[in-house]
């Protein structure tokens, strides 16, 4: 910009320091490029050895791997692997658990987020707003080791909070760590409360953005609360919660693995309901060290989650609005 | 408008506003019974800590202590070369992690939120797009274990999120909206790229800055399963990962001991599990407390997305 100002200003000046001046420009540009190329280099080169360079792990999902050999030392089998993983009921088992959890989650979370959302928003101006806000979201900072104890505190088999309360109600406490149909819900409610403050996050500030004339002429026309909700609030963040939808399934495939391994403890009685194919990976690469089994496992979480991605996000672009990009990609 | 129409649409404003005052109320009842909800945790592992053995095994966990006790703590503090141990491990991942995230981090954003920077389509292309997929954990334990063969060092506790490609969108977009005037001001004053980087962008950055580095602080404290991976030596445990190798080896005793094994005598006590796992707590707890309002307006960067 300044330097089409400079030479409207210079147009007596001779044409060699024009000339100069003109490659003093392409100095500081090429400069600049360079310092900025050099700013990135770091960051780059974790970027290329842990998110590139481990792609080329894939290769072990193929091969008989055996440590001393190395990754491309290990002898190929061809899908060996895969017919072996997809023999054992174990892993699909896992898939099986993955996607029925997730979508449990995913269901319960946005349903329990878009509810907390209305309610902040009901009350917004309240002072006391902040301070729910920050009640809501602390879970979610505290380590799935610590969570795991909270859990183990209430429901513990002996002494647990949850059996101490059946007990003086009369009725059998119940051996929950022994008990897996019992899971699912006590995982999606531990989902739930670790989530849904920051879930209700992205909701509330879609709810924010409407039009308050629009809730005012509903008052008028004598509508509810309730109905202000359904015919007004809902309608308006539906694309959002759509989009929201769409992105969380694009993931049902990754668990998180603190909820299941720390939640559970890890425990084997469990694993008919509670066992996932993140949970699976880890046994298979660290308790049984069958490198190779957990990485057809790893390969075809990767490879189903990356079509899942893909495919989430093209909808998503496809059902966005110009002026609010959403899609990832 | 008749009289009698005034009186019942001034009647339907009343019953309105009461309604609306009811309205209100429950919701901030709700919303107490959540939060309360919240904090529960916390308080259960709280007050195990401060109720006497006896008692938690008798009684049970409770929201307030069956018979008070600071034996638990007393006990961890007669004997606390373990948890410092594990306390310095935290502190230092946890410090000089955060500094080298940012260091790495907050760069590549700016470099990449320049509209006349020629490599930006394809350099954001490279690190954007590693959004999309991930090789997972096993490409990544085995690079980690075989190639650059960090296990048992500091260093495999602190690579890990030194790069967080979500982050560098956020701070490249919030770089990006920095006023251009300020930079092509200091630009005609001969800064070069790296002194306006590091005078006029960071300091205008602040508060993005500032919350990537607390989700990062978080993400390294609260950090376990890159223990759980790659650290065998005691000496490196991290708190989080030494919480679990505890509660874990209880479980375990426990088991042998149910079969007749062992004395139960050496396994940790449940109310110094809990004192423990306060201790492990408190300062990420406070840390989310101070900061809050840094994470708020993460969320409205997009944080969370």
């Amino acid at each position: 910009m300044d330097t089409t100002l400079n030479q409207s200003n210079r147009t007596t000046s001779v044409a060699s320091s024009e000339r100069n001046r003109w490659a003093m420009i392409r100095g500081h540009k090429f400069r600049r490029n360079l310092v900025w190329l050099l700013m990135s280099l770091p960051a780059l080169l974790w970027i290329l050895v842990f998110k590139y360079l481990t792609l080329f792990g894939a290769w072990i999902a193929f091969t008989d791997f055996k440590v001393r050999r190395g990754v491309f030392g290990s002898d190929f089998v061809g899908l060996d692997n895969f017919r072996f993983l997809f023999a054992t009921d174990t892993a699909v088992r896992a898939t099986i658990n993955t996607i029925a959890l997730n979508l449990l989650f995913i269901s319960g979370g946005v349903i329990a987020s878009m509810l907390i959302a209305w309610l902040f928003y009901e009350i917004y101006t309240s002072r006391l707003t902040k301070f729910y806000q920050t009640m809501l979201l602390l879970p979610r900072f505290i380590s799935w080791v610590v969570v795991g104890y909270f859990v183990y505190a209430l429901l513990a088999t002996d002494n647990g909070l949850i059996n101490m309360l059946l007990r003086n109600f009369g009725l059998e406490p119940v051996s929950w760590y022994n008990t897996p149909q019992a899971w699912p819900l006590i995982l999606l409610l531990t989902s739930l409360w670790s989530g849904m403050g920051i879930g209700s996050l992205i909701y509330l500030s879609g709810m924010l953005a409407i039009d308050t004339q629009l809730f005012e002429a509903a008052r008028i026309d004598g509508a509810n609360k309730w109905q202000q909700f359904i015919y007004i609030t809902f309608p308006i963040i539906m694309p959002l919660l759509v989009i929201n939808l769409l992105l969380s399934l694009a993931f049902i495939l990754n668990a998180d693995f603190g909820l299941f391994f720390q939640v559970t403890r890890n425990q084997p009685l469990l694993y008919s309901t509670t066992d996932v194919l993140d949970t699976y990976i880890y046994r298979s690469l660290i308790v049984t060290q069958n490198v190779s089994m957990a990485a057809a496992a790893q390969f075809y979480q990767s490879i189903v989650g990356f079509v899942l991605v893909i495919f989430f996000n093209w909808i998503v672009r496809r059902i966005e609005r110009a002026d609010e990009p959403l899609a990832l990609f | 408008m008749t009289y009698s129409q005034r009186l019942r649409a001034q009647k339907r404003l009343d019953t309105d506003s009461l309604m609306n005052w009811l309205a209100r109320f429950s919701v901030h009842i709700v919303l107490i019974l959540l939060s309360l909800g919240c904090l529960l945790p916390l308080v259960l592992i709280i007050s195990a800590s401060f109720t006497d053995e006896i008692a938690l095994t008798r009684f049970g966990y409770n929201l307030i202590p069956a018979q008070f006790s600071t034996t638990a703590y007393e006990l961890i503090f007669r004997n606390p070369t373990v948890i410092l141990r594990a306390y310095a491990v935290t502190v230092f991942t946890t410090i000089f992690g955060t500094i080298s995230a940012l260091a790495l981090m907050a760069p590549l954003a700016y470099a990449l939120s320049r509209p006349d920077f020629i490599l930006r389509k394809p350099l954001s292309l490279f690190v954007f797009f590693t959004m999309l997929f991930s090789g997972g954990i096993v490409p990544y334990y085995i690079l980690m274990t075989q190639y650059l063969r960090v296990q048992n060092t500091l260093f495999a506790l602190i690579l890990p999120y030194l790069v967080v490609v979500y982050y560098v969108l956020i701070l490249r977009t919030y770089f990006a909206a920095l006023p251009a005037e300020l930079i092509d001001a200091a630009r005609v004053d001969g800064a070069g790229e790296f002194r306006i980087f590091i005078s006029i962008a960071l300091p205008l950055a602040k508060p993005a800055l500032a919350t990537i580095a607390l989700l990062t602080a978080l993400n390294y404290w609260n950090d376990w399963t890159t223990a759980l991976y790659f650290i065998r030596d005691s000496q490196l445990y991290p708190l989080q990962y030494m919480l679990y190798i505890i509660q874990s080896n209880a479980q375990a005793m426990q088991l042998q001991a149910s079969v007749g094994n062992i004395s139960v005598g050496e396994i940790p006590t449940q109310t110094a599990r809990m004192a423990m796992a306060v201790l492990a707590t408190g300062p990420a707890a406070l840390m989310f407390l101070i900061f809050q309002r840094y994470l708020v307006r993460g969320v409205t960067l997009g944080a969370f997305k």
